[in-house]
């Protein structure tokens, strides 16, 4: 009998038989006798005082249980920035924001009595343009920034509408610059986007007669939920009770605390009353985390022998009206801001500006997907110019062992060389030279393009997981964390690693759904951390387990415990492997041949926490050890430009990536699947766009277009390197959110390549390529 | 207003009687508890809420429930029977064309469709049938090859009972 390797191996996913029968249950899908349902008043100016606001002939229409504005709930909370209430308070800063909530006997009573909430409001001038935002004397979004509350790696500029300003200082920039042989400069777009899970945000919440505030949710964070309402409450943290069954697509719109905050002042109010909140599609657009916008200014000089010496980056997050988890995605691409290149001399401002926008927070890419959407680029531009194919240009500037990235970090053997080298064979790169030229009278034409990224998890240096694993009577294994299953294939993935460290079938263990008195604690499921930190408490966790069964085979089995093993859920001993029972045999301890017990229940426990990570400077944005790993990858795509319309397909595309060690190369393959997908989808289509009020104009999927099935590439070419992660389990690393990062970059590329037209806003529609198309064909006549 | 309506839903005859607004898709989840079908946008454009009505795909949102009356309604729950799986969910497993699964039921149905209409569509037939069931998770191909995986098998066990 051996043991069933169970790393490596693709097997099936242990929530599939629920999903394909519809018998998963999400939060929406939740019933409670007694509910009431919930439904919410929101702004309908971007930036307005609030004059008056009359709740009474809302409170009186039969049916209605409760109606809460601003002051029943005045704490201010938030993740990184208590910056944000669930109702608005005396203004309100976005249209869209939550003004007044009612709780009513059904959806069509609260959905009526919203109508009899009288509100006047005293219009303000909106901040809707970054650039006006910044400049001295902009009407302030929080004139109280200065006195909220904030983490420490967060830098506001008191009394203007900059809530966190991020610097990398490194090397000498100036005498960079004056040594570089060649300079670029470049201005690039990202637009607010949304991560458009098909599950819109659902919660119910619950206070009871215990004084227990408990919050079903479809959650990525329900420990760090938790931990925010209790904060804001000043309650302890044993009153709050956060259950997150099944989410059904996350992307980062499910992290923290969202509109779930907005049930707590009702649920106070109506004792004993489950109440349900389940946000329409238009929305889950507007009023729930959308991606930042960002304004960005890429100067790079380079050497005539191709070597970059300096950047300068200066990044201007359009972070919307509150930014209490966007100032981290701020932060996080300032420190990724070298991208995958070794730069001697750099100097970068990432700033959060406060905006009359919706509210900007972590989508998939965490600021990356916007920071490498202008470096990738820029380095293209630069290979062009000077006469080098993008490809070598890159080889030439690519961080190697002992390279120090934007943080003076020392790297140890970075993956990336690996990664482009493995996508320019997949994709039979070949030598690019020049932009693309149009010949007369071609309609369609084909080119490639590349790009490549970089990214770490973006988190606090206590952000902590742990496992406990329980032995059931009859053998079976229950396996308790706080890591939510988004769809990822966490716990298909955390599974294989308990069943192959314990020595028990993969079919035997079930995960638990996370409920925060019963579950083991996780920081929250984000940052692409979860096979690599989780993955460790669950390994450390099911070492104990394994550790307490051997030491009863082996009292049981009455020889030493080096003789003991286990696998396929039986106990045996190894020198006589006959002697074997199933592992149930020691659930509750052993029983020996007189009768009498030993032992007792087994109970393993884990936890892990990344070591040695310390805070960035300052000023300078320097640290040894700023993060807990960086995970490297690399696309190419093949596009097909149609002339005529602007059209752009993606034909083909390949994906490396360096996960350290796959734990299951299916789940693994069909992140990186759908990152592309979403990658091109962001790269083509998506944009929320807003009137010169600051509505927004597109909130469904009729005006705001995501890939559909019809929109697929033909190929997609998947390949992983494996550079062991020290402090990972068997070496793995994440690879999440990486895998949609480089996409629309090496869209752009390519469509340099096919046409000689560049793109420096997003998305790149027929209609922008079409003109843009037109543009350069004329200047080519003229 | 309320209506008696009267439909099979998964085999099994319902009455009950329903105000005219009432949607198909809130029958089915509040009334019934069939949670299957899911409400994703509400206006017929993401396709998580699609059952088969008369053997026909239909967005659940966008019909009443009094329109379906005296109609046979198929849901997700409909098709599997205890471990028996319908060919169509199984193969979805297998070719682990899931993620979230928010989306799978209503990509399921429109599957379901489709193979009842034409036992062996094309690719594009494929895509063309599941091109209103919005994913974000899968990227779609998976989805793709697992259906023409069904419709292929169902075709070479024809062809074999002909011969």
């Amino acid at each position: 009998m051996a043991r069933e390797d169970y790393i490596g191996v693709g097997v099936i996913r242990n929530d599939a038989v629920e999903k394909v029968t519809g018998a998963a249950r999400y939060a929406a899908d939740l019933k409670f006798s007694g509910m009431l349902y919930a439904k919410l008043l929101r702004s309908e100016h971007a930036h307005a005082r609030i004059r008056r606001i009359d709740t009474t002939k809302a409170q009186n229409v039969p049916g209605v249980k409760a109606v809460v504005t601003g002051k029943d709930f005045p704490n201010r909370m938030g993740l990184y920035l208590k910056d944000r209430t669930p109702y608005a308070i005396d203004k309100v800063r976005y249209y869209g924001e939550p003004v007044a909530g009612i709780a009513a006997e059904s959806l069509e009573i609260a959905e009526e009595a919203l109508k009899f909430i009288e509100v006047e409001y005293e219009e303000l001038p909106p901040v809707l343009d970054l650039r006006e935002a910044i400049k001295p004397g902009a009407p302030l979004v929080h004139p109280d920034l200065h006195t909220y509350e904030i983490g420490p790696a967060f830098f506001p500029i008191p009394h203007t509408n900059i809530s966190n300003h991020f610097r990398i200082r490194k090397g000498d920039v100036e005498k960079g610059f004056a040594e570089a042989d060649l300079i670029f400069e470049d201005e690039y777009y990202v637009p607010h986007i949304q991560h458009s899970p098909i599950e819109p945000h659902a919660a119910i919440a619950l206070y009871d007669r215990q004084g227990k505030l408990t919050i079903w949710a479809c959650s990525q964070s329900p420990f760090a939920m938790r931990n925010i309402l209790a904060n804001s409450l000043n309650w302890p943290m044993n009153r709050v009770r956060v259950i997150a069954p099944y989410v059904g697509g996350g992307f980062g719109g499910k992290a923290g605390l969202n509109v779930e905050a907005t049930l707590v002042p009702l649920a106070l109010k109506c004792r004993n009353s489950p109440i349900k909140l389940v946000c329409t599609r238009e929305e889950e657009f507007r009023d729930t985390f959308v991606r930042q916008g960002m304004l960005c200014r890429l100067k790079t000089g380079v050497k005539a022998n191709g070597r970059i010496i300096a950047q300068e980056f200066e990044m201007y997050w359009d972070g919307g009206a509150f930014t209490e988890y966007g100032v981290n995605v701020t932060r996080a691409a300032g420190y990724s801001s070298s991208g995958v290149y070794d730069i001697p001399n750099m100097k970068t401002d990432s700033y959060c500006v406060y905006t009359n926008k919706p509210v900007g927070g972590p989508l998939r890419g965490f600021g990356h997907s916007e920071n490498h959407w202008a470096m990738e680029q820029q380095i293209d531009q630069i290979a062009h110019k000077m006469g080098i194919d993008p490809v070598e240009f890159r080889r030439i500037n690519l961080q190697r062992d002992g390279s120090r990235n934007a943080t003076g970090q020392v790297l140890s053997n970075p993956g990336i060389g690996q990664c482009l080298e493995r996508t320019a064979e997949l994709i039979g790169w070949e030598e690019v030279s020049g932009p693309g030229v149009i010949e007369p009278g071609v309609k369609k034409v084909r080119a490639k393009g590349i790009a490549c990224m970089t990214k770490a998890p973006a988190m606090p240096n206590d952000a902590a997981s742990s496992a406990v694993v329980k032995l059931n009577d009859d053998g079976t294994v229950s396996l308790s964390i706080g890591a939510q299953e988004l769809g990822q294939g966490a716990f298909t993935v955390l599974a294989q690693i308990l069943a192959h460290e314990l020595g028990v079938r993969y079919e035997d263990i079930k995960i638990q759904p996370i409920d925060t008195d019963y579950s083991a604690y996780e920081w929250q499921t984000v940052a692409s951390r979860i096979t690599y930190s989780c993955g460790r408490a669950v390994k450390a966790a099911a070492k104990d387990a394994r550790r307490q069964v051997l030491a009863h085979g082996a009292r049981y089995f009455g020889v030493p415990v080096e003789d003991i093993e286990i696998a396929e859920s039986r106990v045996f001993v190894k020198s006589k492997p006959d002697r074997s029972v199933p592992i149930g045999t020691f659930s509750l301890g052993v029983t020996l041949p007189d009768f009498s017990g030993y032992g007792g229940p087994v109970i393993g426990r884990g936890t892990f926490i990344p070591e040695g990570i310390t805070a960035m400077n300052e000023e300078t944005g320097q640290s040894e050890k700023p993060v807990a790993n960086w995970t490297y990858g690399t696309q190419a795509v093949e596009i097909e430009l149609d002339v005529e319309t602007g059209k752009i397909r993606v034909l083909k595309v390949a994906a490396v990536y360096d996960a350290g060690r796959v734990i299951n190369p299916v789940t693994a393959a069909t992140q990186v699947e759908g990152g592309v997908v979403q990658g091109i989808s962001i790269g083509l289509l998506e944009e929320m766009k807003f009137n010169e009020e600051g509505k927004l104009l597109n909130p469904s999927y009729v005006d705001y277009k995501i890939l559909t099935a019809a929109d697929m590439p033909d190929e997609l070419l998947i390949s992983f390197v494996e550079v062991p992660q020290e402090d990972g389990p068997y070496g793995a690393r994440g690879i999440g959110e990486h895998v949609m990062v480089p996409t629309p970059p090496a869209i752009a590329n390519a469509l340099y390549n096919a046409a000689g037209i560049r793109m420096k806003t997003l998305p790149m529609t027929s209609e922008k390529v079409y003109w843009a198309l037109k543009e350069r064909l004329s200047a080519s006549v003229r | 207003m309320l209506h008696n309506i009267e439909m099979t839903v998964n085999g099994e005859l319902v009455k009950a009687k329903v105000p005219s607004h009432m949607r198909l898709l809130d029958f089915l989840r509040e009334e019934l508890d069939l949670i299957g079908a899911k409400e994703g946008c509400g206006k017929g454009e993401c396709g998580a809420c699609t059952v088969l009505v008369e053997g026909k795909a239909v967005n659940s949102c966008l019909m009443l429930a009094v329109e379906a009356s005296g109609k046979e309604v198929l849901t997700v729950e409909g098709l599997s029977e205890g471990d028996s799986l319908d060919p169509i969910q199984q193969s979805i497993i297998d070719n682990s064309a899931l993620q979230c699964g928010y989306c799978t039921p209503g990509m399921v149905m429109s599957a379901k469709g489709l193979l009842l209409r034409n036992p062996s569509p094309t690719r594009d037939e494929v895509v063309e049938a599941i091109s209103g069931n919005l994913c974000r998770c899968t990227g779609y191909a998976r989805v793709v090859d697992a259906i023409m995986q069904v419709a292929a098998s169902s075709k070479s066990q024809d062809e074999g009972s002909e011969g």
